[in-house]
């Protein structure tokens, strides 16, 4: 019952502030609600009982990127600008395609998703067996990722700097 | 822990995803499309996540499909901000209305 | 046996490639003793073929048989039909091999001297020699396709020779209405060999001329509006002759081609290209008499009456190189008249004889009296009768042969001109009576305006002043052809050529036949006299004579019109009706319809290009769309 409600008010948190940042004229506004979004995101990984994920989701995404975004926001433009209007030209083709893909999307779940209505009993992962997952190299283990994914952290802060830098 | 179906999720997510869509279509300044493309990304993440917890509650490679996606957002939203960035020195304006020499 | 008497064609091919791809490379001396060797070369090896052919193998039980020293199978067509390329040796083609070859020697020779410092001497000795190829290779066909290509090769290197001074319009436009004018026979010819070939499923004489073969055998019945199909197809290859061989109405070409040089007169347009006509009748008389022979009376008939308008024209030219050239296309209407009054079989085939052997002695004396008129004009430097006279003082070798040569086509024995002349005579006296009496009167033109050229160069005004003294220069390259030609003018009278040529292969006696002979004699004797009386002095009898006939000597000078009425012909009617509504059709509509496709695509073209607007949204759109459409189509389709 009390999931019910805190799943609830999640889901109204994402939905509107999701819709609010889209929508919003003023940049700086945008980038907040944004930020709202992503730290209800994080709540939603805890309804899941991932506890890991929903830490990471927060420091990285909420903590990392949004600070990023705010520092870029401040860069390029002045606080308080009102960015225009949308033209209707640009606004009518970008309705109709986010509209009839929801109705598709609408219309597998609607009768594609079986009805699962319980979440099995299961041992929420602890950090020892993510750490070992993470490690590991047999099957179903992520080490091979984990360092392509670091190289791939080197080359882009490489390459930002690269492109960045003042000439 | 019972009473939340799969679909909610999916339904949220599908909204986002969206959303999203809606706003990288619609934007005009760089930055606001850049986070209608966040939003898309964190929408799939959840369809990982939800489909991984509900369907296969005995392994854990949805969680770190996640893990892994939000650590490559990290990295291609920095590579992205660096060449907005450096556009608005040379334009000193991130408008995509401007950025549209490759043409006919 | 025989097959060495393929190199006879080939010799001459070799050298026209040696000497055109080597052109400049040699120094022209080398180039014209090169010419001639090979030429020379190729003579001897007639020369032995004829020995061979006549006196050893030729003759099976007193008939003379067909030699195909060579043939092979070039282009199988269908299962039947195939062309082949080879050498058929008969008694007409070992003839004709002697005339070209014999006369092409000369010419060789004479040239070396005349052509002396001329710009494009090498070029000259090569088209020398690939004409000379191109004429051997025709008179050695064994079918007729093998002719018809040939007969395409000669033309080109007729045009060839006549355009030799290319910087010259006039020879430009010869050359261009020589070989126009007989592309446009061999049109007819072409069709008349499809047709031929399509009735009777072959091209080899052999079969064709056979008199018991398919031709006579089985397509007797089928016909096209009243006339068999051989007689169609004989008359249609008739046309292509003519063309060639400069009958009434093609003769046009024949007098502009003298634009050319006057060796190269002498060896294609008096001796050996125009008698290609002649040597197609008669290569194809057994077809002609057994299975057209209406053709064969037209054929009769158009040959008379070119003979005397020639003749009449002749009478009036002023340019000497044009008296000779209607002189060759009367006596060219002589043979082909000859054939068409002729009867087949031992001495009933006595024109068939009569105008092979007039083709012989034609050949050398012809080419006598162009060499000769070469000769002169090689030392007056002019082509008008008005700048000549009184030459005998100055050039003695041209003058004794040239009056040898005049005595033979006048038809005055013992010159060999009177023995094939009086054959001829005979045999339309035979069958025609009118046509005897048409080239009675021609054989008495022709005396006329064959001395009126002699007395004109040679004689008339005997005190003429010169600014250059014309000279001869003795025993030369000039004038050693002109010698032997005159000796062979001399000799050939007398060979019975009735024991080597006639139409079945038989051989057969010829006798005098005093009746008409005295009457030939007298007819020539009487235009020789009137000829002297008008211009063995210069008086004022021509002129009188001209106000006398003023319609007639008006008709006469301008040709009778005849290339007046071609050129209308071809510029108010083909041109004009034909050719522009055509060429407007092909500048407007096909050229149009390429246009407009291509203007088509070029609107296109823009219209689609704003696709590539290098909006980012808009590509983003583009997939967007995309994706959906495919997830549809995956989920309900």
């Amino acid at each position: 019952m009390g999931e019910q409600i805190i799943f609830y008010v999640l889901a109204v948190l994402i939905v509107a502030f999701s819709i609010l940042s889209v929508v919003s004229r003023r940049i700086l506004r945008a980038a907040t609600y944004l930020l709202f979004v992503l730290i209800a995101t994080g709540g939603l990984y805890l309804m899941m009982d991932y506890q890991f994920l929903a830490a990471v989701q927060i420091s990285v995404y909420a903590g990392g990127i949004m600070v990023l975004y705010i520092f870029s926001i401040l860069l390029t433009s002045h606080a308080g600008d009102k960015a225009e209007k949308v033209s209707w030209k640009r606004h009518l083709p970008a309705v109709s395609v986010a509209t009839i893909g929801l109705a598709l999307c609408a219309h597998i779940i609607y009768y594609n998703v079986k009805r699962v209505a319980s979440l099995d009993l299961f041992n929420a992962p602890n950090m020892q067996e993510i750490g070992l997952n993470l490690m590991g190299t047999s099957k179903n283990q992520y080490v091979l990722p984990f360092e392509a994914i670091s190289i791939l952290l080197l080359a882009c802060i490489v390459g930002a700097i690269l492109i960045a830098r003042k000439r | 822990m019972t009473t939340i179906p799969l679909e909610a999720y999916l339904v949220i997510s599908t909204l986002m995803f969206f959303t999203g869509v809606y706003g990288f279509l619609a934007r005009r300044n760089m930055l606001t499309i850049l986070m209608s493309l966040e939003l898309m990304l964190n929408a799939a993440d959840i369809n990982f996540a939800a489909f991984n917890r509900y369907l296969y509650p005995g392994q854990q490679d949805g969680m770190f499909f996640t893990l892994f996606a939000i650590g490559i957002a990290a990295a291609e939203t920095a590579v992205a901000i660096a060449i907005i960035i450096n556009i608005y020195r040379n334009l000193k304006n991130i408008s995509v209305d401007e950025v549209n020499k490759m043409k006919f | 046996m025989m097959s060495f008497t393929v190199l006879i064609v080939v010799l001459p091919f070799l050298m026209f490639l040696f000497l055109g791809l080597m052109d400049s490379k040699l120094k022209p001396a080398v180039a014209g003793l090169l010419g001639t060797i090979g030429l020379a070369t190729v003579a001897i090896l007639s020369y032995i073929t004829a020995y061979l052919y006549f006196f050893q193998v030729g003759k099976v039980e007193h008939v003379w048989q067909p030699i195909t020293a060579l043939n092979f199978n070039w282009l199988q067509v269908t299962e039947k039909l195939h062309i082949d390329l080879g050498v058929l040796l008969d008694p007409i083609s070992v003839v004709m091999l002697l005339v070209v070859s014999t006369v092409s020697l000369m010419v060789h020779i004479f040239s070396l001297g005349y052509m002396h410092g001329e710009k494009g001497f090498q070029r000259y000795y090569a088209l020398l020699s690939l004409f000379s190829f191109s004429m051997l290779g025709l008179v050695v066909a064994t079918n007729i396709f093998q002719m018809y290509i040939f007969w395409e090769l000669v033309g080109v290197s007729s045009y060839s020779l006549i355009g030799f001074y290319y910087t010259k319009p006039s020879a430009v436009a010869a050359s261009k209405k020589a070989f126009i004018v007989t592309r446009f026979a061999d049109m007819f010819f072409l069709i008349g060999i499809l047709v031929l070939s399509y009735y009777t499923g072959t091209f080899s004489f052999a079969e064709l001329c056979n008199p018991t073969g398919p031709v006579l055998g089985t397509t007797i019945g089928d016909t096209f509006m009243g006339w068999s199909v051989v007689s169609w197809a004989m008359m249609l290859i008739f046309m292509g002759g003519a063309g060639k061989s400069a009958m009434l109405p093609f003769h046009i070409w024949l007098p502009d081609a003298m634009e050319g040089p006057t060796p190269v007169s002498a060896l294609i347009h008096a001796a050996t290209m125009v008698v290609a006509g002649v040597f197609l009748v008669a290569r194809f008389f057994p077809v002609y008499y057994f299975g057209a022979p209406e053709v064969l009376t037209i054929i009769s008939y158009i040959g008379a009456v070119t003979a005397i308008f020639a003749a009449i024209i002749a009478c009036t030219q002023t340019d000497i190189k044009r008296v000779l050239a209607f002189s060759t296309i009367s006596q060219i209407a002589f043979m082909i008249t000859s054939l068409g009054v002729s009867n087949y079989g031992g001495e009933h085939g006595l024109g068939y004889m009569a105008s092979m052997f007039h083709l012989f002695t034609h050949a050398f004396f012809k080419s006598l009296l162009f060499l000769g008129a070469g000769a002169v004009i090689h030392a007056v430097h002019s082509n008008e009768m008005k700048d000549m006279g009184g030459l005998r003082k100055f050039l003695p070798i041209t003058n004794i042969t040239f009056l040898i040569a005049c005595l033979s086509i006048a038809g005055i024995p013992p010159f060999s001109g009177f023995f094939s002349k009086d054959e001829i005579m005979v045999a339309a006296f035979e069958k025609d009576k009118i046509i005897f009496g048409i080239l009675y009167f021609t054989a008495g033109l022709t005396a006329f305006y064959m001395f009126r050229l002699y007395y004109r160069i040679f004689w008339g005004e005997s005190d003429k002043h010169y600014h250059h003294t014309p000279h001869e220069g003795g025993l030369n390259s000039m004038t050693i052809p002109l010698i032997f030609l005159a000796l062979l003018t001399f000799v050939i009278g007398f060979i019975p050529f009735g024991k080597f040529v006639s139409s079945n292969g038989e051989p057969f006696e010829t006798s005098v036949n005093w009746l008409v002979a005295s009457l030939s004699v007298g007819v020539g004797v009487v235009g020789i006299l009137i000829a002297t009386v008008m211009y063995l002095k210069k008086n004022s009898k021509p002129e009188t004579m001209e106000a006398a006939l003023k319609p007639l000597y008006k008709a006469s000078y301008h040709k009778f019109w005849f290339d007046e009425a071609w050129l209308f012909a071809t510029k108010q009617i083909v041109f004009a009706r034909i050719s522009k509504p055509i060429a407007w059709f092909d500048r407007h509509i096909v050229d149009g319809f390429m246009n407009a496709l291509s203007t088509a695509t070029n609107w296109t073209s823009r219209k689609i290009k704003v696709v590539q607007s290098g909006e980012i949204q808009d590509y983003a759109l583009a997939f967007f769309v995309g994706a959906l459409t495919i997830a549809a189509m995956v989920l309900f389709l």
